[in-house]
């Protein structure tokens, strides 16, 4: 569990984290979203109190980091991909990590394997890709058996074949009751590993929501053109049933599908010259939240229809 | 590979009614463990160390097999030590300011290191009291090269011995001083080592932490001398490396500091290092 509260970061007078609020509970995929730039990796920097907050506080497990005793047992962290002496093995860096914390040497070799680096334990870091690097980060992550698991940009630099290792170890740590939490510029990736996701752009929070909820607010419309839209839109009218009028032919319909519109205007014979569906992509959705704060307290279905169009 | 599989079949971390690993809670022993075996797993150690051995071993032997006494004493002594008269233990530690250089480079490397490779990241988020990893680093530093260069001292004095013998400055190791001084090189290395642990962690670049402690130990000395007679004589005695110098000269000069004097002003020095270095750590984001 991760509880931040009016966490604030500020350099000079750069406000790069301000005063953010939220929670990473445990046995969910918590996915931490937004632009390059918006404050992800100094937020998390905090966590791990390797950056100390201007104000606001947060804590990991009850606690500020650097008050546990075990901090490598109640979060492990992977934070930008070289955090490593390239001189040294794999096995070298994460003997020194795990003896810090009394640790087996049989964990290590544990976490290696895990890892799939059992091949090129031995070899010095400085040679390794990204992705080799990554996958080292991570399994020095999990190395202290941790009750939170924290990763920015885990897939940055991974094969395909490395981002569905991720996304399967992701999911099964959080069954396993752990509190995950990854960061990530891209919503698409994202969306397809978290349950829960916190939207932050120039540091500050723009959403704290559910990627179903996410889903049903990007949900586009369908986008109708009639000569008789007034009349339409009179039979369209249902409670779950949006319809925005642009001109006298054209509506912008949510909340039915085109299918339904189409049955109803043969019932009632109205003619259609167009009838079509308009897509909002979750990535449209979230670059129409992070390009303007502001307008996302106000209406944020309003400002996604708008980007359909 | 076989990633997703093992991943899949056993579980991230052992699946269900797993065993959870044995973690436990960080002290100093184990902040020391782990900071010995990344001393030993980077090759700048092994360089480092190996270089000051044979520096003090090589330079010290060369320069009494090729000691005449009516030749000007070419190769300079190191500094601190007071007059020109040569003896055989300054002659066995001619090496020994290049050494100095090799150590605060190892104790440079050995935090300021951590830093440009972006290390220290992994290390503080292990030991997010930080000042632990702080003072692991400067007691492995400042022992293992007391102990390598010691030894390099006492070999170059005891391989030179067969080069000066029969000369009048010929000294064995139970004439007085003569082990005092030759721990005293290795206590003043082991030292110089720690200052650079210091200096690295203060600075956080190793260009500018070897700049540093190249700096402090031999130039300012020298820059110290544009200063009015009575100022320099005065304070050159407390300079880090004229302090530490009076560890390992043989005979005192007479306006220098005492062996015991000198070492407590040097390590009072390396402990102002520290102080700053602790400070930094503590204080500013990593």
């Amino acid at each position: 569990m991760i509880e931040a509260r009016e966490l604030t970061k500020r350099y000079g007078d750069k406000t790069v984290v301000d005063h953010l609020d939220f929670t990473v509970k445990p046995g969910e995929v918590t996915g931490f979203l937004g632009p390059n730039g918006a404050g992800k990796s100094t937020t998390m920097r905090m966590i791990l109190g390797l950056d100390a907050p201007t104000a606001g506080s947060v804590t990991v497990n009850g606690k500020a980091y650097d008050r546990h005793a075990a901090p490598m047992h109640e979060i492990g962290a992977l934070l930008e991909a070289k955090s490593v002496h390239p001189g040294r093995s794999a096995v070298g860096h994460l003997t020194a990590l795990a003896q810090t914390h009394g640790i087996a040497r049989t964990r290590v070799d544990e976490v290696i394997d895990l890892a799939g680096l059992h091949s090129v334990a031995h070899k010095r870091v400085g040679a390794f890709s990204l992705g080799m690097g990554q996958r080292l980060g991570i399994a020095a992550a999990l190395l202290g058996d941790p009750e939170v698991v924290m990763l920015d940009e885990p897939v940055n630099g991974l094969d395909p074949e490395g981002v569905l290792w991720v996304r399967n170890l992701l999911a099964q740590l959080a069954s396993e009751g752990r509190a995950v939490m990854l960061s990530s510029h891209l919503m698409s990736e994202t969306s397809q590993i978290a349950d829960h996701l916190i939207i932050i752009g120039r540091g500050r929070l723009l959403a704290d929501t559910t990627v179903a909820d996410l889903v049903a607010a990007a949900a586009g419309g369908v986008k109708v053109l009639s000569d008789e839209a007034s009349r339409l839109t009179a039979l369209l009218a249902a409670p779950d049933v949006a319809v925005t009028s642009y001109s006298s032919e054209e509506l912008l319909v949510t909340g039915m599908s085109a299918r339904e519109i189409g049955q109803v205007a043969m019932r009632h014979s109205v003619p259609l010259h167009e009838l079509t569906p308009v897509g909002v992509s979750l990535e449209e959705a979230f670059m129409d939240l992070t390009r303007d704060e502001v307008e996302y307290h106000s209406g944020s279905v309003e400002s996604t229809r708008k980007a359909a169009r | 590979m076989t990633v997703i599989e093992a991943d899949t079949d056993r579980g991230a971390l052992g699946g269900p009614g797993r065993e959870r690993t044995v973690v436990k809670n960080v002290t100093f022993a184990r902040v020391l463990r782990s900071e010995w075996t990344k001393f030993i797993t980077l090759r700048s150690s092994w360089v480092t160390l190996d270089l000051g051995l044979l520096l003090l071993g090589l330079f010290g032997a060369v320069a009494a097999f090729t000691y005449s006494p009516d030749a000007v004493d070419g190769m300079g002594g190191p500094p601190g030590v007071g007059g020109g008269t040569t003896d055989a233990v300054s002659l066995a530690l001619t090496g020994l300011s290049f050494a100095s250089m090799v150590v605060g480079v190892l104790g440079v490397l050995l935090t300021a290191g951590e830093y440009s490779t972006g290390m220290i990241r992994s290390t503080l988020a292990a030991v997010p009291k930080r000042l632990p990893v702080l003072w692991a680093k400067g007691l492995i530093a400042g022992v293992s090269v007391f102990l390598v260069t010691a030894v390099g001292a006492f070999a170059a004095f005891l391989i030179g011995q067969f080069g000066l013998d029969g000369e009048s400055i010929a000294l064995s190791l139970n004439d007085d001083g003569v082990i005092r001084s030759l721990l005293g090189a290795g206590v003043y290395l082991g030292l110089v080592a720690m200052f650079g642990v210091a200096i690295g962690s203060l600075v956080r670049s190793p260009a500018g932490g070897i700049a540093a402690v190249v700096g402090v130990l031999l130039l300012l000395p020298g820059l110290a001398s544009l200063l009015p007679d009575s100022w320099y004589d005065t304070l050159s005695p407390y300079f880090p490396s004229t302090a530490g110098g009076a560890v390992y000269a043989l005979t005192e000069s007479a306006d220098g500091l005492s062996p015991g004097a000198g070492i407590a002003v040097f390590a009072g020095w390396v402990v102002l290092a520290f102080a700053a270095a602790a400070l930094r750590l503590k204080r500013t984001d990593a």
